[in-house]
């Protein structure tokens, strides 16, 4: 690696982990929301993969590499809890219980003792290399992408465009839409495990309801054309408060700002094909 | 010991239950889930802490005034966030984000205004008095919330079926183009709706505001768990169950707190959610007429 690279690395190590973590995290989103549902359990998963990650490491002292495909069981546990009833329904029973499982996460990490309260897991070891986190935000793009051109991504354009048509073409919705949000917990598991190992220290308020929110806010402004458009709007809403000094009290706000301009008036936005067919 | 505990539970259902009316009433009526509601809720809170700290009202004028704000602000945010997404018959989901991304930015600019700490209203707001029947203790906060939640209710049920306005909601909730056809404002009732249902969050505000004495601009969002349990419990858009469910909740809510353990009632509240959802997904009182998302 030339000197540069080295030193440029060293000194935003922190900002080119959250970028690729961010990234992450915005694929998680997209895989959901590329079959027409709406989950707002990425932050909740990831911080379930945060919080099971450490108590491997720091009671168990496992290994990292075996620590990080462990962190994504309970993710996908309270995936299927919740998913497998609401999916089978409309999607806003899937948002509603994917909403309250972040809050009541947070509550439990604050109220029991060995999950570190409102003090968190701290004196966590910087396990997390910048190799691993690009190397597994690639390899899943280059998943997504060719998932996206296959068989499978076409059912899932259908069941995203008219979800009755899809039926009668012989879809299975529910499984489709089940395997979208194993997906989308595994990747968020892997970000919040990734990212509690570059930290030293994790606590119940960075999986709540804003993180929740931030990360749709990246999907939004990428648009889900491709799973590239996520990733680019995470790096985007990741880098503006570095870039403009006192926009990060701000930040938020904008986030928010972004998803409403986004639905209510980005004609290409992922909502676009089904409002139009509504109106017709 | 146990009959304290239930009394303690109902009382704090009794103001479940009123939040979480506005909320399926949104439901029942305009098909949103609209996650500003928990915004209203913060929005009475603070109406009344200014009223009654700063403009020196007594409670009983600051409750409705503070209803009254966040009935104004749900019309305002209706307006600006769902109207357009009604005119373009919009799927649910779209109106659910846009609403996602409304309330993160409006507690955050709360937050960035008002300061994330907590305040308190000023002391001697309700007389203190502990009232004891036959050993159980009822303190008048806790009186006034319960006759306020039942007037508030009682309002809400004789608007609903003894008014011209409240027939003009039950058909918008039965086929908003037919009741469009039968010569209702949509627009006007859909704007009423909002009102009515901001009122009954920002009453919740101040009630729940009263009761643990504690405000911050990211309250509504905690109570927004209770609400989505109650809500699906009791069925979505279904008034009725959602009395039911927000009583039921709070008495679960305070058994879990007095024999388990305090820090796990959210997690109760959460599970018996899933659990409605795995068994009874139309709510425990489900009505197969009732429409549905």
């Amino acid at each position: 690696m030339p000197e540069w690279l080295d030193d440029f690395l060293w000194t935003y190590q922190n900002l080119v982990h959250a970028l690729g973590i961010n990234g992450l995290l915005a694929l998680s989103m997209y895989v959901v929301l590329a079959v027409g549902q709406l989950s707002l359990g990425q932050a909740a998963f990831m911080g379930l993969g945060a919080y099971s990650s450490v108590l491997l490491t720091l009671k168990l002292d496992l290994p990292f590499l075996a620590v990080l495909p462990l962190s994504c069981v309970a993710p996908v546990l309270f995936a299927l809890a919740i998913g497998v009833p609401t999916l089978r329904l409309s999607g806003v029973y899937l948002a509603i219980a994917t909403i309250g499982l972040g809050e009541v996460l947070r509550a439990v990490y604050l109220n029991v003792d060995w999950l570190g309260g409102a003090l968190g897991l701290s004196g966590i070891p910087g396990r997390a290399e910048s190799w691993m986190i690009f190397g597994l935000l690639g390899v899943a793009i280059l998943a997504l992408w060719a998932v996206g051109r296959s068989a499978i991504g076409r059912a899932m354009a259908a069941i995203r465009e008219d979800e009755t048509a899809a039926q009668v073409m012989g879809i299975n919705l529910a499984r489709y839409r089940l395997g979208a949000l194993l997906a989308s917990a595994v990747l968020a598991g892997l970000a919040g495990a990734l990212g509690a190992h570059s930290s030293s220290f994790i606590g119940p308020n960075e999986y709540g309801f804003e993180p929740a929110v931030t990360i749709l806010s990246f999907a939004l402004l990428g648009g889900i054309g491709t799973p590239l458009g996520p990733v680019v709007g995470a790096w985007i809403l990741t880098l503006l408060p570095e870039v403009l000094r006192g926009f990060s009290d701000l930040r938020l706000v904008f986030n928010g700002v972004i998803i409403v301009l986004a639905v209510l008036f980005l004609p290409e936005g992922l909502l676009a094909l089904r409002m139009r067919r509504h109106a017709a | 010991m146990l009959a304290q505990q239930l009394i303690n539970g109902v009382l704090l259902g009794a103001s479940y239950a009123l939040f979480a009316l506005g909320f399926t009433l949104m439901f029942g009526v305009l098909r949103v889930i609209n996650l500003t509601y928990g915004f209203y809720f913060s929005a009475g809170a603070f109406a009344a802490l200014f009223l009654t700290r700063d403009a020196g009202l007594g409670i009983w004028a600051a409750l409705p005034l503070a209803a009254v704000t966040a009935g104004l602000i749900a019309v305002a945010l209706d307006w600006l966030l769902l109207a357009p997404l009604r005119r373009k018959r919009a799927p649910e989901l779209a109106s659910l984000m846009v609403t996602l991304g409304g309330v993160l930015a409006l507690y955050s600019a709360a937050t960035a205004i008002l300061g994330p700490d907590i305040r308190r209203l000023p002391p001697g707001l309700v007389d203190g008095t502990v009232f004891e029947l036959a050993g159980l203790r009822v303190a008048t906060p806790q009186l006034f919330i319960l006759v306020a939640s039942f007037v508030l209710v009682g309002a809400l049920v004789w608007l609903l079926n003894f008014t011209r306005l409240g027939l003009a909601i039950r058909a918008m909730a039965e086929n908003p183009d037919a009741a469009g056809l039968m010569g209702i404002d949509t627009g006007r009732t859909a704007a009423l709706v909002s009102f009515v249902a901001g009122c009954l969050a920002g009453a919740g505000g101040v009630l729940i505001g009263l009761n643990f004495n504690a405000i911050h601009p990211y309250m509504g969002e905690s109570m927004m768990l209770r609400g989505f349990v109650v809500v699906i419990v009791g069925g979505l858009g279904d008034i009725r169950g959602a009395l039911i469910a927000g009583l039921a909740l709070g008495v679960v809510e305070v058994l879990t707190a007095g024999y388990v353990d305090s820090g796990l009632k959210e997690a109760v509240a959460f599970a018996i959610l899933v659990a409605v959802l795995w068994t009874r997904p139309s709510g425990l009182f489900g009505r197969p007429a009732l429409r549905r998302a």
